[in-house]
């Protein structure tokens, strides 16, 4: 392959947006997991999913909306559900998990109305499903790479409130912290990563990038940093290996991608077991 | 010269339901002062202490931090905390015991902000304040639960706090550290001027350190200098409790 991505655009498209994915993806998903809010990446994944139905849809009755690039949409579709979910969860105080599956089935509930809609699949969006080598243009490497830049000075900026919230949050409160805009900050990262990756792993796949490399370091990591670190190892080790397999396979890299960090979370799990004897 | 209140609470009256948990606080405290607070469970010590951080609201009455009304105070990082129920957290969480100590710093850093030297020098001290240099690299959900309360404590005073509230901080702290735990806290407070206000069912202990004296159940039962405290007399004090104290100092 690696001739292949210096001789085809779209590869290169795709290993760059691989790599910034594998990045971004973990490393807001150590925060996500610590927090126990996992479930919100699903959540806001099938609301992108809406979103790009949406611009699917419009692009097909619509001729002014045909060239628009359905990242864009489902973005904002992404960021609102991120906004609802805050909502929900200040709503639900005792019951906050409850935000994700009102959310999750909203999502689901409008990405059929406008699949069915569009009258049904095509091959586009089964891209966005489970991702593709081939569908991520230049602009789309460019618009992921402005956002992983975002994402990264912004984890590197709210480092410690980040962390001191995610550890504590009471006491983040009683430090005087900003936790409710540092919060709103936060999810709307997120909903943006999620958007980002669609083109690679697929909308369905996203929260497994965010997860299973956490899962796997936070069982090795001494300290919070390092399990950062594993994190995003973890995660481009996967993305790279798995784009790799995808084209050498002609298989979806969402599979192929989700598979290998499942595959290095039982690694760590089994290296771990070995290590207690 | 005027004396300076690093708390005061006037007419406070706080309700989580209907009935009032604390009803009609009045309590000073002055800067220097090493305060015990007393009080039987479930008198509302716990709830005093969160309202005076701005966690809950009292429904009357008046708080004020360092000559601030507490609606437009804002100097948190001024106020250490060790709270009752420190060691609750997920003990999965990946964070090693310098990672949490430096949090204590995010306030005084204040956002956008990265930690200095001085900051890195300031954790290792207080680390090392507490006696667990030793453990600085390790997670803290690998240390037991007496360990666990000393970095927290380590966590509060990071960031040298000019009032520092701590809320049964020694539960599960072994009796040798307990006693170095209160030295440590009589030398903040003496050397370095700290206001303490510390919760604790450990009448005899704290009574030869501390300076002032406030007993709660609902209401403020006593106020005043520790000696007039021991001028009471255990009778007093047994009454205060509902039960003789005797039989308290065996459970703990
Ligand atoms: N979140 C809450 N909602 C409703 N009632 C509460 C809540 N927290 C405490 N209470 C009630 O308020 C009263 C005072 O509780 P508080 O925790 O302040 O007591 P405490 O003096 O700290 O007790 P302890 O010595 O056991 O720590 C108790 O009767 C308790 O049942
Ligand atoms: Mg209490």
């Amino acid at each position: 392959m690696f001739e292949a991505i210096w001789q085809y655009e779209f590869l290169r498209n795709a290993f760059i947006a691989g790599l910034l994915i594998g990045f971004a993806a973990p490393l807001l998903g150590v925060f996500i997991v610590v927090r126990r809010l996992s479930l919100i990446a699903d959540a806001l994944s099938h609301v992108t999913l809406a979103g790009i139905a949406a611009s699917l849809l419009l692009g097909k009755n619509f001729p002014y909306f045909t060239n628009w690039n359905p990242l864009y949409i489902g973005m904002g579709f992404s960021v609102l559900g991120s906004l609802f979910i805050e909502k929900l969860r200040a709503v639900y105080k005792h019951y906050q998990e409850l935000a994700i599956p009102i959310i999750l089935s909203g999502g689901i509930g409008l990405s059929v109305i406008f699949i069915s809609l569009a009258d049904g699949f095509n091959t586009d969006l089964f891209s966005y499903l489970f991702g593709s080598v081939s569908a991520v243009s230049r602009q789309d490497a460019w618009t992921i790479f402005a956002i992983a830049c975002l994402v990264t000075a912004m984890i590197l900026l709210l480092y410690k409130e980040l962390f001191l919230l995610s550890f504590d949050e009471e006491y983040a409160v009683i430090s005087g912290i900003r936790a409710k805009l540092i919060h709103f900050i936060f999810i709307v990262l997120v909903a943006l990563v999620i958007a980002a990756s669609m083109r690679i792993v697929g909308v369905l796949l996203i929260s497994s990038l965010m997860t299973l490399p956490v899962a796997a370091s936070i069982r090795i990591a001494k300290g919070f940093k390092q399990a950062i670190v594993y994190s995003v190892l973890f995660g481009e080790i996967s993305v790279v290996v798995g784009l790799l397999l995808s084209y050498q396979l002609d298989l979806a890299p969402g599979g192929t991608i989700v598979m290998l960090a499942v595959f290095i979370l039982l690694a760590t799990l089994m290296w771990n077991k070995w290590k207690r004897g | 010269m005027k004396t300076e209140y690093v708390l005061k609470m006037e007419h406070v009256s706080f309700r989580y339901e209907k009935e009032n948990v604390l009803e009609d606080i009045n309590l000073a405290v002055p800067k220097g002062a090493f305060l015990g607070l007393v009080g039987p469970n479930g008198s509302g010590k716990s709830t005093l202490l969160k309202c005076v951080l701005g966690l809950l609201k009292p429904q009357q009455g008046h708080i004020s931090l360092f000559g601030t009304p507490i609606e437009s105070f804002k100097e948190w990082h001024r106020i250490g905390f060790v709270s009752q129920k420190a060691n609750s957290f997920n003990s999965g969480f990946p964070a090693t015991v310098y990672e949490v100590v430096a949090s204590g710093l995010t306030a005084k850093r204040g956002m956008f902000r990265f930690f200095t030297k001085n900051d890195k020098q300031a954790v290792s001290e207080a680390i090392e304040a507490v006696g667990m240099s030793a453990f600085a690299k390790r997670n803290i959900g690998e240390l037991s639960g007496g360990q666990q309360q000393r970095v927290f404590i380590a966590r509060a005073i990071v960031s040298k706090p000019e009032l520092l509230i701590l809320d049964e901080p020694t539960v599960g702290v072994d009796v040798h550290h307990v006693q170095s735990f209160y030295n440590m806290l009589e030398e903040l407070n003496e050397h370095l001027g700290i206001t303490l206000i510390l919760v604790t069912h450990d009448i005899g202990t704290i009574t030869e350190k501390v300076t002032h004296v406030a007993c709660l159940n609902k209401h403020l039962y006593f106020h005043g200098k520790a000696e007039e405290f021991e001028k009471l007399g255990e009778d007093a004090l047994s009454k205060f409790y509902g039960h003789s104290l005797h039989v308290l100092s065996h459970q703990h």
